[in-house]
């Protein structure tokens, strides 16, 4: 039976500096960061090479010392598990661990409040008539683009080379799901008014380690942020970030159970495109999802009837192989979206923020006579992102009920201070409410405490799936200190 | 397409349960669109030429 996916996403914002001539965005972004006025503690987030865990079960402590304290200036840790932290000229909010893609898109939604919450309250540190504007996008139009990240867990022992066959054509096709929408082409590529992907453009190679340059549809990245002889981490770098609650949960669930499906042998084949590259730029420069793609065999398929391939075998393993509500919501959701983008994608406009944005876009259009290089086209495109809700066109949906949605707006609240319950992000996230003062440094597989003593302490966390609630809910809700906790953790 | 069509039949009962819980009522109608349009104007930013041009970001991933 394949590992359970454990998932998260770490999405890049845009940032402006609203009333100001000029900015950094480096400076902004750590502007922002550093005001965030939720529940978090500043760390040095360290990068060095775990050490394999001295426990079993995934904890244990050592002695430990902080290379880089200047780092803990715009890393934080928040009491939700998450990371909130400067990656070069962007706002970066790395979501906790999650247990499934329901949590995982709550966990999403999250990263917006947050931002937002930062934004306002930057207003102090700027001077006065200038405010910080952050975006939930991946590209400036310009050339230009910043990533929005999934992360499963894997089983070591699945061969990469497998991953590589099976995943790619579904990364491809399922644009015509996960697309943000985009007006315009960048980076070389064809002129096209409207497309669907905001990053579709940027990919250049099949498989690769790079991130920023040639970028590849397989991101080869080995971090496991676990135990490495039984984990990896597979990287998605060929998402866009999604604003709908639904895009998000069939982008995350799909993904998973493909995965989990793949790690079972229950994938027929793995439905080969003769050009993986050209065909991504093409299923995203297609918003009527007619176009065939080149399959190895001489022969061709839209990315719709490649993704309806997907499904059937998806969920042929979900109903048998599995008895999860999740999977099945998944499934559900996955079928009524594909049954909608074959009917009609306006459709799904309610579901899509390609459909709903291109809705907007021709709406303009229409009304007051524009054409698609009128910059007012790409102004409605960015400011569908912005975070702010007064300003943001795609809250401007959701107020008015035309955006179905998962979470109610307290669910996702709550979430911005409480940590998902069945991962070590549990642990992570309960230490920066419970120690703040002692937590120094922190990564994704482990704390490190200063409780006084001469040597800083290490707790390990290399087990995704421990340091959950059940696990360590009584033992965190019985001591006073982190010395304690360690004490305690020490002694088993 | 045979199969796939069975197999949306057989699952009919689901797919009407998650329309209930998430969908009703979300789809968007034409007459609703001019009102957001109105209501979008209200929010846009001014300058849009101005704003696009000064919308670059660059570093990251």
């Amino acid at each position: 039976m394949a590992i359970h996916k454990v998932l998260g996403t770490e999405t890049e914002y845009g940032i402006t500096v609203r009333g100001a001539r000029d900015f950094n965005p480096a400076l902004a972004s750590t502007q922002l960061v550093n005001s965030y006025p939720g529940r978090r503690v500043r760390v040095q987030w360290s990068y060095e090479e775990e050490s394999p865990g001295r426990d079993a079960r995934g904890f244990g402590h050592e002695g430990y010392g902080v290379a880089d304290p200047e780092s803990a200036l715009v890393n934080a840790v928040l009491s939700n598990g998450a990371r909130l932290y400067v990656d070069h000229a962007h706002p970066e909010f790395s979501g906790p661990e999650c247990y499934d893609a329901l949590e995982g898109t709550l966990y999403d939604k999250v990263g917006e409040i947050v931002m937002r919450r930062a934004a306002e309250a930057a207003v102090e540190l700027l001077p006065a008539g200038q405010r910080l504007s952050v975006y939930k996008n991946n590209s400036d139009g310009k050339g230009n683009s910043y990533g929005a990240h999934e992360n499963y867990l894997l089983a070591r022992e699945t061969p990469f080379g497998d991953v590589i066959r099976f995943a790619t054509t579904f990364l491809v096709t399922r644009q015509i799901f996960t697309g943000a929408g985009k007006v315009g082409s960048e980076n070389g590529r064809p002129d096209v008014d409207f497309q669907l992907a905001q990053r579709a453009d940027f990919f250049e190679e099949e498989v690769g380690l790079e991130t920023t340059l040639k970028r590849p549809i397989i991101n080869t990245r080995d971090e496991p942020h676990g135990d490495p002889s039984k984990y990896r981490r597979l990287h998605i770098i060929i998402g866009d970030a999604n604003l709908s609650e639904v895009q998000i949960f069939l982008k995350l669930g799909t993904m998973a159970l493909l995965l989990a499906a793949l790690e079972d042998g229950a994938l027929p084949e793995p439905l080969d495109l003769s050009d993986p590259v050209s065909s991504c730029w093409q299923v995203s420069h297609d918003p009527e999802l007619r176009r065939p793609l080149m399959l190895d065999a001489a022969s061709s398929a839209t990315a719709l009837e490649l993704q309806w391939r997907y499904f059937e075998w998806v969920r042929k393993y979900v109903e048998t192989e599995m008895d999860d509500p999740v999977a099945l919501r998944v499934i559900a959701t996955w079928e009524e979206v594909l049954a909608d983008l074959e009917q009609d994608p306006q459709l799904a406009a309610n579901r899509l923020d390609w459909v709903a944005k291109r809705r907007l876009l021709d709406g303009y259009i229409d009304r007051d006579g524009l054409t698609w290089d009128n910059p007012k086209l790409r102004l409605l495109d960015i400011q569908y992102h912005d975070v702010d809700p007064a300003r943001s066109l795609h809250r401007r949906l959701v107020d008015r009920g035309a955006m179905a949605r998962l979470f109610t707006d307290d669910e996702i609240g709550r979430a911005e201070t409480e940590p998902p319950e069945r991962t070590r992000a549990y642990f992570r996230g309960r230490c920066v409410s419970r120690f703040p003062g002692a937590l120094v440094a922190a990564n994704w597989d482990s704390l490190v405490f200063d409780t006084g003593e001469s040597h800083l302490k290490r707790i390990p966390m290399m087990e995704p799936l421990r340091g959950d609630r059940s696990r360590v809910g009584p033992l965190l809700d019985s001591v006073d200190d982190a010395a304690a906790l360690i004490a305690a953790l020490g002694g088993h | 397409m045979a199969e796939r069509e069975q197999a949306r039949r057989s699952k009919e009962p689901e797919r009407k349960q998650v329309e209930e819980e998430g969908t009703a009522d979300a789809r968007p109608s034409d007459q609703k669109l001019d009102e957001l349009l109105d209501e979008i104007d209200q929010v846009l930013e001014e300058n849009a030429e101005e704003f696009v041009r000064n919308y670059i970001q660059k570093g990251g991933e």
